[in-house]
C-alpha cells in the first residue's frame, strides 16, 4: 500500500458566531489513496461540507480550521499562506459544488471562465486556451464543444452546467477533487449519466475523488470506500458494500432503512426519530446518543473510534456485523 | 444565549448589538420629545412677529436679550433666538416628514399591493404610471409641484407625497407579487376566506419589512426635500420658518462671519436625518435575507 | 437583440407624446393657456394675436396637433422675463449644467465604486468603517448644506477657490465648455464636488452591498477552488457582477443628479438650466417652467432608453427572453 495522497488527522473547523461556537467538524481522520474515490454520508449538519472546504481552504469566516492536519502527498496544508493555497487550488486539489447555476459566473461565457481557471496557473495565448477548454468539455462529455464556449451558463441546462463544472475541476489533471453534492440538484436520470461519466474519467486520470452526498444509493454507485459522519464526527467508515451490507454504528443502520427502496410497499417509511443536535450545543458524550435505541449510561462518554481490518466504528454499542 | 424567541424581541437584541444605530434611536427620540414639546421649553415663540425685537437681531450665541435670557445660539435677522427657532424648525421638519412619509406609506402601498393583487391590464397600467414617476427625480416633482400648488403645509405635504409614494409602490407591489406567488397563498385562497382577508392578514404582514426600510429612508428624505425647498424659497411661508429657511436667510450673513445663523440650523438638520438613515441602515440590514449566515 | 432595441425605442416615443399630451391638458385644458404664452401685461392686441396664433379659440384636438407639431419643430414659446425662445434659451444654459452634472457623475462613479468595493470586501477594517460611517453624512446632509460648508471652508476662509460664477470657456464644437481652461476647472471644482457627495455615497454604498453580497456566493467559492487570485476575482466576477445594478443606478441618478443641479447651481451662481428654473420659478416666467418639465422629461426617457440599452448589453440572460 503506497502512501495516501491526502492524509487528514483530527481536524476541527469551528465557527465562531455570535449565538456561540458552531462545532462543525470536531475531530476527523481519513486517508484517501491515489485514484480513489471516497464517499463521505451525513445528513445536513453533519459537517461533511464543511469538511470539505476545509480542505481547500475556503472556508468563510466566522469560521476557520481550528487545529489537525491534511497532508497532500506529504505536504501540510494547514497553516498554509492563502498565496500557496491558491497555487495548489485548481492544479493539485479542486472542487465541484452543488448547484451549477450559482457556481458559473451568469454573465460571463463558457469560454471567458475556463480561460480564467487556465489563466490562475499559467499565461496561455487565447488560442492555446481555447483548445484546452475545447478538449477538457469533450472529455465531459459535451458535444460540439467549439460553439458552445461562447455560450452563456443559461443557455446550458443542469446537467451540461455541472459537466462544464467538472471539466474546470479537471483542468489540470488534479490530484484530488473533492465534489459537494454535485448531483443533488439534478435529474435522477442525469445523475446518473454523470456519476458513471465521473467514474470512468477518473479512473483514467488516476485523479482520488472524495464525493460528498446525503444519499446512500449515490455514494453506493460511485464510491469504494465510505465515510458516515454525523454532528462533525466520522462515527463509521470502511469498504461501502461491506458498510452498506453489515453496518456497525446504529446511525447508518438508521440511514439504510430510511431508504425508500428499504420499504415494502404501502409500508411506512422508518425513521430515525428526533433531530440532528444544534453544533453550538452537542450533547455530553456520544452525539447520536439522544436518538439511539441502544444508547445507556456508557454513551454519556464519547466513545472512540474501534478499527478492525480495513473498518472503523464510533459506538459503545455496535450492532452485531454478520454479513 | 437563547432569549425569548418573539420575532420582535430578537430584532430588538439583535438591534442593541451595533451601539450606534441605539445612539441614533436615542436622537431621535430625543428630538421628537424636544419638538413635540418646543412650546412649553423655548423661551420664545419665534412665530409671534410682534414679540420680536429688531434690536435683538444678528447676536452671536450667548447674548443676553432684551426679554432678559440668554440667547445659547444667538439671534438671527429678525431678532428671532435661534435656539427657539430651531426646536419650532425641528418640530415642522419631524411633522412634515412623519405626515408625507406616513401618507406616502399608505398610498404608495395600497397601490402596490392592490395591483400586484388584482394582475392584468390594471397592474400594467398602474405599474407603468409609477415607473414613468419613478425616473422623475423626486425633487424634481416637488419642487414644479410646489410651485405650482403655492406656499403652505398642506401643499407641501401634496408635493412631497406625490414625490415620494412611488418608491412605496414599487416596493409592495415587488413584494406582493411575489407573496402572491407563492404557494400558500394559493391555499389560502381556495378556503372560504374571503380575498380581502387573505391580503391583510397574510400577504400585506409579509411585504411589511422592505416597506419599512423605505420608509425610514423616505421620511429622512422627505426632511431633507422639505428643508431645500424652503431653502429655495418654496414650501413654507416666511412666517413659519423652517430649518431651511433659517439656513436660507442666514446665508447672507455667512461672509461676514455672522455664521451661526446658518450653521447651528444646518447641524440640527443634519443630526436628525443622519440619526434616522443610521436607524434605517441597521434596520435595512437586520431584514436583508441575503446577509444572513 | 436590434427587435428589442426597436421596441423600446418606440415605447419611449409612445411615453413622450403621452407626457406631451398630459402637459397640454394641464395647461391648455385645465388652466388658462393664456397665461402660459404671454406675459399678464401686454396690449390687447397682442392678446389678441396670440389667440389667434395658437388658436386657442379652436376645438381642443386641433390645438393638440398645433401643439404636437410646434413641439416637433423646437417652438416652446417665448421667456416673458428674456423675450427669447424658450428652447434657445434653455439650449443655451444647457451646456453649462451638462457639464457640471457630468463631471460630479464620472467623479462620484469613478471614486465611489473602488471605495465601495473594498468596503464590501473589507467590511471590517478602520477603512471600511470610517467610509460607510462618511457615506452616511454624504448621503444624508442636504446638498445645500454642504455646499455652503464648501463655500464657506474654501472661499471665504481657505480663500482658494471662486465662490461662485463659471470660469472662462472655450469653445468646442460651436458650444462653450469651462473644463478645458484653468480658471474654469478652479470654478468647476467646488460645486462639481458637491452636487457628486451625495452620489458618491451612494455609489459607495451599493458597491459595498453587492461585493458584500457576491463574495459569499457559490461563484466566488468555485472561481477561488480553481486558483483564482482574489484580484482576478474582484476585477473579472465581483466587478462585472455589480456592474448591472450600478449602471442601473447611474443612469436613473443621472438625471435626478441633473435635477439636483438646481440647488448647487443657485448656491454657486452657476449659470445653467437649474438656476434659470428657480429664476423662472420665482418670476413666474411660465413658458420656461412648462418647457423645462417636458424637455427634463424627454431626457429622462431618453436616458431610461439608454439604460434598457446598456442593461441588455451587461446581462446576457437579458437579451435570451426578448
Amino acid at each position: 500500500m503506497s502512501a495516501p495522497i491526502l492524509s487528514v488527522r483530527d481536524l476541527v473547523t469551528h465557527f465562531f458566531t455570535r449565538a456561540g461556537v458552531l462545532k462543525a467538524v470536531d475531530g476527523v481522520s481519513f486517508d484517501l489513496q491515489t485514484g480513489e474515490i471516497l464517499g463521505v454520508v451525513g445528513e445536513s449538519g453533519s459537517g461533511k461540507s464543511v469538511t470539505g472546504y476545509s480542505l481547500l481552504g475556503l472556508v468563510d469566516p466566522p469560521g476557520r480550521i481550528v487545529s489537525g492536519s491534511i497532508k497532500l502527498a506529504g505536504q501540510e496544508l494547514v497553516g498554509l499562506p492563502q498565496s500557496e493555497l491558491r497555487e495548489l487550488r485548481g492544479r493539485r486539489l479542486a472542487m465541484v459544488f452543488q448547484d451549477p447555476m450559482t457556481t458559473l459566473n451568469p454573465v460571463l461565457s463558457i469560454g471567458t471562465q475556463i480561460k480564467l481557471a487556465i489563466d490562475a496557473h499559467e499565461r496561455v495565448s487565447g488560442k492555446a486556451a481555447r483548445a484546452r477548454a475545447m478538449d477538457v468539455l469533450t472529455r465531459v462529455g459535451i458535444p460540439d464543444a467549439g460553439s458552445r464556449l461562447d455560450a452563456y451558463p443559461h443557455q446550458f441546462s443542469g446537467g451540461m452546467r455541472q459537466r462544464v463544472a467538472i471539466a474546470v475541476a479537471l483542468l489540470n489533471r488534479p490530484d484530488v477533487i473533492v465534489a459537494d453534492e454535485p448531483t443533488t440538484a439534478l435529474d435522477v436520470s442525469i445523475q446518473a449519466q454523470i456519476l458513471a461519466e465521473v467514474k470512468m474519467i477518473v479512473r483514467d486520470l488516476g485523479t482520488a475523488l472524495i464525493w460528498i452526498s446525503h444519499d446512500l444509493a449515490v455514494v453506493s454507485a460511485i464510491a469504494s470506500r465510505v465515510l458516515v459522519m454525523y454532528a462533525g464526527r466520522v462515527v463509521e467508515h470502511g469498504p461501502t458494500a461491506a458498510v452498506l451490507r453489515a453496518p456497525r454504528h446504529p446511525y447508518t443502520q438508521g440511514l439504510l432503512n430510511s431508504l425508500p427502496a428499504r420499504a415494502a410497499p404501502g409500508e411506512e417509511l422508518a425513521q430515525i426519530p428526533g433531530q440532528p443536535p444544534s453544533l453550538a450545543a452537542l450533547p455530553v458524550g456520544c452525539a447520536f446518543s439522544p436518538r439511539c435505541p441502544r444508547a445507556d449510561a456508557v454513551c454519556k462518554e464519547a466513545p472512540s473510534m474501534t478499527a478492525v481490518g480495513l473498518r472503523g466504528w464510533r459506538c459503545h454499542h455496535p450492532l452485531e456485523g454478520h454479513a | 444565549m437563547m432569549s425569548r424567541d418573539s420575532p420582535a424581541a430578537r430584532f430588538w437584541a439583535e438591534f442593541q448589538d451595533n451601539r450606534i444605530a441605539v445612539a441614533a434611536l436615542a436622537v431621535i427620540i430625543a428630538v421628537a420629545v424636544m419638538a413635540i414639546f418646543a412650546p412649553l421649553i423655548t423661551p420664545q415663540d419665534p412665530y409671534d412677529i410682534g414679540r420680536l425685537v429688531l434690536g435683538d437681531a444678528r447676536r452671536p450665541p450667548g447674548h443676553l436679550g432684551s426679554g432678559g435670557y440668554v440667547h445659547w445660539l444667538g439671534t438671527d435677522a429678525q431678532g428671532r433666538d435661534l435656539l427657539s427657532a430651531i426646536l419650532y424648525g425641528l418640530r415642522i421638519s419631524v411633522m412634515v416628514g412623519v405626515a408625507a412619509g406616513a401618507i406616502a406609506f399608505v398610498v404608495g402601498a395600497v397601490m402596490g399591493a392592490t395591483a400586484a393583487f388584482v394582475g392584468g391590464r390594471v397592474e400594467a397600467l398602474i405599474m407603468r404610471f409609477v415607473d414613468l414617476q419613478l425616473s422623475f427625480p423626486p425633487i424634481l416633482l416637488a419642487l414644479v409641484l410646489s410651485a405650482i400648488l403655492g406656499q403652505g403645509r398642506i401643499q407641501l405635504i401634496i408635493a412631497l407625497v406625490t414625490a415620494q409614494y412611488a418608491y412605496f409602490a414599487r416596493t409592495a407591489h415587488g413584494a406582493a407579487a411575489t407573496e402572491r406567488a407563492k404557494d400558500y397563498v394559493e391555499a389560502a385562497l381556495s378556503t372560504p376566506l374571503p380575498t380581502r382577508t387573505v391580503l391583510f392578514r397574510h400577504i400585506l404582514p409579509n411585504c411589511l419589512p422592505p416597506l419599512i426600510v423605505v420608509a425610514t429612508v423616505q421620511v429622512a428624505n422627505s426632511i431633507a426635500l422639505e428643508a431645500t425647498l424652503s431653502f429655495l424659497g418654496l414650501g413654507l411661508p416666511v412666517t413659519e420658518p423652517s430649518l431651511g429657511m433659517l439656513i436660507a436667510n442666514g446665508f447672507q450673513y455667512m461672509f461676514s462671519g455672522r455664521y451661526w445663523i446658518s450653521i447651528y440650523p444646518g447641524v440640527a438638520l443634519i443630526i436628525l436625518i443622519v440619526a434616522i438613515n443610521l436607524v434605517g441602515d441597521q434596520i435595512r440590514d437586520q431584514l436583508n435575507p441575503r446577509l444572513k449566515r | 437583440m436590434l427587435g428589442f432595441l426597436i421596441q423600446r425605442l418606440m415605447q419611449a416615443v409612445v411615453v413622450m407624446i403621452a407626457i406631451a399630451a398630459l402637459v397640454f391638458v394641464g395647461v391648455f385644458a385645465v388652466g388658462n393657456p393664456i397665461d402660459v404664452l404671454i406675459s399678464p401685461d401686454v396690449t390687447q392686441q397682442i392678446r389678441l394675436d396670440t389667440i389667434a396664433r395658437y388658436g386657442l379659440d379652436k376645438p381642443l384636438w386641433e390645438q393638440f396637433v398645433g401643439f404636437l407639431s410646434r413641439l416637433v419643430h423646437g417652438d416652446f414659446g417665448r421667456s416673458f422675463v428674456f423675450n427669447m425662445p424658450v428652447l434657445e434659451l434653455i439650449l443655451s444654459r444647457l451646456p453649462a449644467t451638462l457639464e457640471l452634472t457630468l463631471a460630479a457623475v464620472l467623479g462620484a462613479t469613478l471614486l465611489g465604486v473602488p471605495l465601495g468595493m473594498y468596503a464590501g470586501y473589507r467590511p471590517d477594517s478602520p477603512v471600511s468603517r470610517l467610509l460607510m460611517g462618511l457615506s452616511v453624512l454624504g448621503f444624508s446632509v442636504p446638498t445645500f448644506w454642504i455646499g455652503l460648508v464648501l463655500i464657506l471652508t474654501f472661499a471665504v476662509w481657505l480663500g482658494v477657490l471662486p465662490a461662485g460664477g463659471r470660469g472662462d470657456t472655450v469653445t468646442v464644437f460651436g458650444v462653450e465648455w469651462s473644463f478645458l481652461t484653468l480658471n474654469g476647472l478652479q470654478h468647476l471644482l467646488l460645486p462639481a464636488v458637491n452636487l457628486s457627495l451625495f452620489k458618491l455615497a451612494m455609489m459607495m454604498r451599493l458597491a459595498r452591498a453587492g461585493t458584500r453580497e457576491i463574495i459569499m456566493t457559490d461563484t466566488v467559492k468555485f472561481a477561488r477552488a480553481s486558483g483564482q487570485s482574489e484580484w482576478t476575482i474582484l476585477r473579472r466576477h465581483v466587478l462585472r457582477l455589480i456592474s448591472i445594478p450600478i449602471v442601473t443606478v447611474f443612469g436613473l441618478e443621472f438625471g435626478s443628479t441633473l435635477a439636483f443641479a438646481v440647488v448647487t447651481e443657485t448656491i454657486f451662481s452657476w449659470p445653467g438650466v437649474g438656476k434659470l428654473i428657480i429664476e423662472s420659478i420665482q418670476s413666474l416666467d411660465r413658458p420656461v417652467m412648462v418647457a423645462y418639465l417636458m424637455l427634463v422629461a424627454f431626457l429622462f426617457i431618453i436616458i431610461n432608453f439608454l439604460i434598457d440599452i446598456a442593461y441588455a448589453a451587461l446581462d446576457p440572460r437579458l437579451r435570451a427572453r426578448q
